[in-house]
């Protein structure tokens, strides 16, 4: 473990990219992307332990692409940062983890509000059955309680399916059901309603396993115009994608962060022999 | 070429017992098809069976005043069982409104406390309470309610009901809401939803047209049990809608009727029957729409994912 590099720090904070989406108030951003740093994080299901000691730093505004096998703790790890890996029976974890400086993982801290910051897209499409594509994205700020800041609902919404890329698409269906929407719509339904509370951070657990190259490469897409203004956390199976949307790559192997560093640099020369062997594709 | 031929002729042989294996096979094949046919129809008989023996019997009393008019007495021609329809809508109405949102919540508990110790004893009791005979729910509403009140009301013999309809709302409701996808429930909690904004909006939500299909059933049984209401809402032959007063209930005037010695009203015994047997038809086809609805909406929605990645 010694190879992790010194690599966070040479990676830099890209320019937050200006406003490239279609969407015309999209400007409209209260939040500043913070740091998010994990520190000797273990993950338990019960007595098994699925993520050892793990340490991260992931610097404001930048894509932080988790690689490794299936089984490797990746997910565990994303779920670790808004706390839900908990609201599994006998799942616990222990360590730190601290955005911006605050610790997440205090007694203080609650699960429910910090997520209200935190937005997280699952492998397959979530949208929610009984709802509307509007009222999709809309529960999370009716369930944080400030629909009326300013602004109406309506404008948040369809700034949030602005920013999630979706907006011309559903501009005349807003009303009707969410499961009429294709999966790579759904998807992106799913990132809309995560933005839609205006996280600081975003988590991405696979979110293009179930979609189809056209559908991933929109994902992958909104992802790229996302960095600067959330940081953003991805799990894939998928070493091109991670090679071509982050600015960092982690790789974990049964649990164990093997080895961070820029993207670039770990694909091109990996200073750990198990990084190389999967990232040449010798297993996994 | 000797060879040639003996070949071909054991190629014949071979070819002629698989020919006879494969028409063994598709003998045994239709025999059992014929016979699933036979037991098809066997079910069906009984309600055939039924049906035609109600028509035949309350043709004769059924008609518009069956709906609208009061009982008459004997001998005397027409009346109808109003206060009995609307006796046992009440009743079903009562027994409804306690039993259904009782048994809701019993089941979402099931399903979202399913490991505890508590949660394996409340299962087991509504087990055992769907398995229990429908009179000793009577008897237990009479002892909760008739004996202390003093007299016979609607309200005991909706809280025997109700009782008949919580176990089976229960685990029906258990049963639906594990079926709503993990992921479903994780978006919402990592959305920030608190968990019981998650079980209301969420799991309810998804689960609501099977737990409505399994209510629709429940109360369809309900309405049809005589057994509980016998010592509880005792059955009445004058209008009453007070719930604190015995009432009338389509059963118990069946059962009251077709004892009696008039023709007259027999006749209207099977006519009741008949009445409630629609009812009931209809219930059932309500809860078929609800479950199709329940179905265009599960199909839609993500296969349930356990496989998570760790």
């Amino acid at each position: 473990m010694t190879e992790r590099a010194t690599a966070s720090s040479t990676v830099s904070a890209p320019v937050p990219a200006q406003s490239t989406s279609q969407h015309p108030t999209n400007t409209a951003r209260r939040h500043v992307a913070p740091r998010v740093v994990l520190q000797n994080l273990v993950a338990r299901y019960g007595s098994r332990v699925a993520v050892r000691d793990v340490s991260l730093d992931c610097q404001p505004g930048i894509v932080t692409a988790i690689i490794g096998p299936s089984g490797c703790g990746k997910s565990t790890l994303l779920r670790c940062v808004n706390r839900l890996h908990e609201s599994v029976p006998g799942a616990s974890a222990s360590g730190s983890v601290r955005i911006d400086g605050d610790e997440i993982y205090t007694r203080t801290v609650d699960p429910i509000r910090l997520r209200r910051r935190i937005g997280m897209v699952f492998q397959r499409p979530t949208p929610f059955p009984t709802l509307s594509v509007f009222e999709n994205v809309a529960a999370g700020i009716r369930a944080a309680g400030d629909a009326d800041r300013g602004e109406t609902l309506q404008t948040r919404v369809e700034r949030a399916l602005g920013r999630a890329g979706l907006w011309e698409e559903v501009r005349d269906r807003l009303h009707g059901s969410a499961l009429a929407l294709s999966g790579g719509q759904q998807q992106r339904l799913c990132i809309a309603r995560a933005l839609a509370v205006e996280p600081q951070v975003l988590l991405l657990d696979e979110p293009t396993a179930s979609l189809d190259p056209l559908g991933t490469q929109r994902i992958e897409e909104l992802v790229y115009e996302l960095r600067g203004t959330v940081t953003v956390i991805i799990v894939t199976h998928n070493m091109q994608q991670a090679a071509r949307i982050s600015d960092v790559t982690a790789f974990m192997l049964e649990g164990e962060l093997v080895e961070h560093s820029a993207t670039r640099a770990l694909f091109t020369t990996p200073q750990d022999q198990r990084t190389e062997a999967y990232v040449t594709g010798r297993f996994g | 070429m000797s060879s040639e031929i003996a070949l071909a002729g054991a190629r014949a042989v071979r070819d002629a017992q698989r020919l006879r294996t494969v028409h063994a096979r598709r003998r045994v094949g239709a025999l059992l098809t014929v016979l699933t046919w036979c037991a098809a129809v066997l079910a069906v008989i009984p309600l055939l069976a039924i049906l035609v023996h109600l028509l035949v019997g309350g043709a004769s009393a059924l008609s518009f005043d069956l709906f609208t008019k009061m009982p008459s007495p004997p001998g005397v021609a027409g009346g109808g069982m109003a206060n009995a329809i609307v006796g046992t809508m009440i009743l079903v109405g009562i027994a409804s409104l306690f039993g259904v949102p009782v048994g809701v919540g019993a089941g979402l508990f099931l399903a979202e406390r399913g490991g505890t110790r508590l949660a394996e004893v409340v299962r087991f009791v509504a087990d055992v309470l769907s398995g229990l005979p429908s009179i000793v729910l009577g008897i237990f509403a009479w002892e909760l309610i008739v004996r202390p009140s003093g007299h016979f009301s609607a309200l005991a013999g909706g809280v025997a009901l109700g009782l008949l309809i919580i176990p089976l709302v229960t685990r029906a409701t258990e049963e639906m809401v594990k079926l709503v996808p993990t992921p479903l429930v994780e978006s919402a909690l990592a959305l920030g939803f608190p968990r019981w904004r998650t079980s209301l909006v969420i799991v309810l939500r998804t689960a609501m047209p099977g737990i409505v299909t399994a209510a629709l059933v429940a109360i369809a049984r309900a309405a049809g049990e005589t057994a509980p209401l016998l010592f509880t809402a005792f059955g009445n032959a004058y209008w009453s809608i007070d719930p604190t007063k015995p009432i009338a209930a389509l059963p118990l005037q069946i059962f009251a009727y077709a004892l009696s010695p008039y023709d007259d009203w027999r006749a209207k015994a099977w006519a009741g029957a008949l009445v409630l047997l629609l009812l009931i038809t209809l219930m059932s086809l309500l809860a078929r729409s609800v479950l199709r609805a329940r179905q265009s909406l599960m199909r839609g929605m993500a296969p349930r994912a356990e496989d998570l990645d760790d």
